[in-house]
């Protein structure tokens, strides 16, 4: 199962536990997380479904690439961080 | 206790109560861009801007005290006119207005990046106005401020509901008569100093900071504009820009009797980006003459240097037209109880100061 994990930071706004599912790529993770908590999405996607400007994402600890389609892999037991970039202050 | 006001600030969202006490509401340590409140409304409503999480809208029905986020206007969809679609996103919500003299469940939101939104269900749902987006792409605006355009200011007509203006920086006025279905570009007269003099009259590259409409005669409005203030009479079918108003006639935001139309102020400061009170001194300036002779208000307001400066809502004035509010980026709070001959400082600790809106 694929683990994805957010932000101590966005526990503060919204209920986010971390979530264990069944997913060969970020966007399908994601999709999976926000179907149960359908709040969660606005947080960390744009209007577009790109990834938000100071939102960050890593699978087993590197940055993803495709910040727009979400079509990084994922292996079976991959990590997927959620994480506040700095860059947004 | 009774709430006289709400301010929206850098990190939260704070009430003046009627014996003039400061609280917080709630969102501490979250820019709210917005709100909007009323004492006779059911809705009231709050707009935030989470730097990393994007802009959320937050729907009170208990006058304040518990609050429950509601959906956002979203650009998913908006087209945008070029081969490879830009990625139009949320960026703020800049403005907020009732709709009707309902419990406040319609509403119109004015937002970064220039599209103005429509809720009939108390935020349930969302619509772009499709006319004015595509007059945004066909016209190409631009931000004024922010990246990306931006409607800051909505006058629902109390005469006539279906009749609304908006200012849009940088796109000048726009009215519509018939609910939003189709507008018009009403900035005939205003005058940008920061284009080519070929496009100085062009009307939609006119940057009106703020748009106000007098309550019991609203054939009149004021414009504190980019370079300038403009007064309108014909219901802004045109413009007259005032002009030698000292200290400046650079500023965000403007205040309108609500039944004397004459009678307007204004917060100046030193054009253009350096946007501190000319010689260090904040005043407020009023005309009680439609804009021939201005005074200078400067009694309770720091007169030694200081370097407030007031956003375009962070000025508001009160039904009876005797209270005015003045909150600044420094998070200094004046309240006055006679039209600005004399200012009390409610608070110099509160963080800066987005907007100030009497319930």
């Amino acid at each position: 199962m694929v683990k994805v994990i957010f932000t101590e930071n966005l526990k503060r706004h919204i209920d986010c536990p971390p979530c264990e599912v069944e997913a060969a790529s970020v966007a399908e993770a994601l999709a999976k997380v926000f179907a149960a908590h359908p709040r969660l999405g606005s947080y960390i996607l744009d209007d577009q479904g790109g990834l938000r400007k100071h939102v960050m994402v890593t699978v087993d600890n590197n940055l993803i690439l495709d910040r727009e389609s979400l079509s990084d892999p994922l292996d079976q037991n991959s990590e997927v961080y959620v994480l506040q970039a700095l860059s947004g202050g | 206790m009774g709430i006289r006001a709400l301010i929206a600030t850098r990190k939260g969202l704070f009430r003046l109560n009627q014996d003039k006490t400061l609280e917080p509401v709630d969102f501490l340590g979250v820019p709210v861009s917005m709100t909007l409140a009323a004492e006779n409304r059911k809705y009231w409503y709050a707009a935030l801007d989470h730097g990393h999480f994007g802009v959320k809208l937050h729907r009170s029905e208990d006058s304040g005290k518990s609050w429950q986020e509601i959906n956002c206007p979203s650009y998913s969809g908006a087209e945008s006119g070029d081969e490879k679609p830009k990625a139009f996103s949320l960026n703020l919500i800049w403005s907020l207005a009732y709709a009707d003299d309902g419990p406040g469940d319609k509403l119109w939101a004015g937002t970064v990046p220039g599209g103005l939104f429509y809720s009939k269900d108390a935020g349930l749902s969302w619509h772009l106005n499709e006319y004015l987006w595509q007059k945004n792409i066909e016209q190409s605006w631009f931000g004024g401020g922010f990246d990306s355009a931006g409607i800051h200011s909505i006058c629902v007509d109390p005469r006539d509901h279906n009749e609304v203006k908006i200012a849009v920086s940088c796109a000048g006025v726009w009215v519509t008569r018939d609910s939003g279905k189709s507008w018009k570009n009403c900035s005939k007269g205003m005058r940008a100093e920061y284009m080519p003099p070929d496009r100085a009259y062009d009307v939609t590259i006119q940057d009106p900071h703020l748009l106000v409409q007098c309550a019991t005669n609203p054939d009149h409005l004021w414009v504190q504009h980019h370079n300038g203030i403009f007064k309108s009479s014909d219901n802004a079918a045109s413009w007259q820009e005032v002009r030698d108003v000292e200290p400046s006639v650079f500023g965000f935001a403007t205040a309108v009797h609500p039944r004397d139309p004459e009678c307007a102020w204004f917060v100046p400061g030193v054009k253009d980006e350096c946007r501190i009170p000319v010689d260090g001194k904040l005043v407020v300036t009023c005309t009680r003459d439609g804009g021939k002779s201005f005074e200078k208000l400067t009694a309770g307001l720091p007169q030694q240097p200081s370097y407030d400066l007031v956003f375009r809502h962070g000025l508001d004035i009160d039904k009876s037209g005797e209270q005015l509010l003045l909150g600044s980026t420094t998070g200094n709070l004046w309240l006055t109880e006679n039209q600005g001959n004399h200012w009390q400082c409610l608070s110099t600790f509160l963080p800066p100061i987005y907007a100030v809106r009497f319930l």
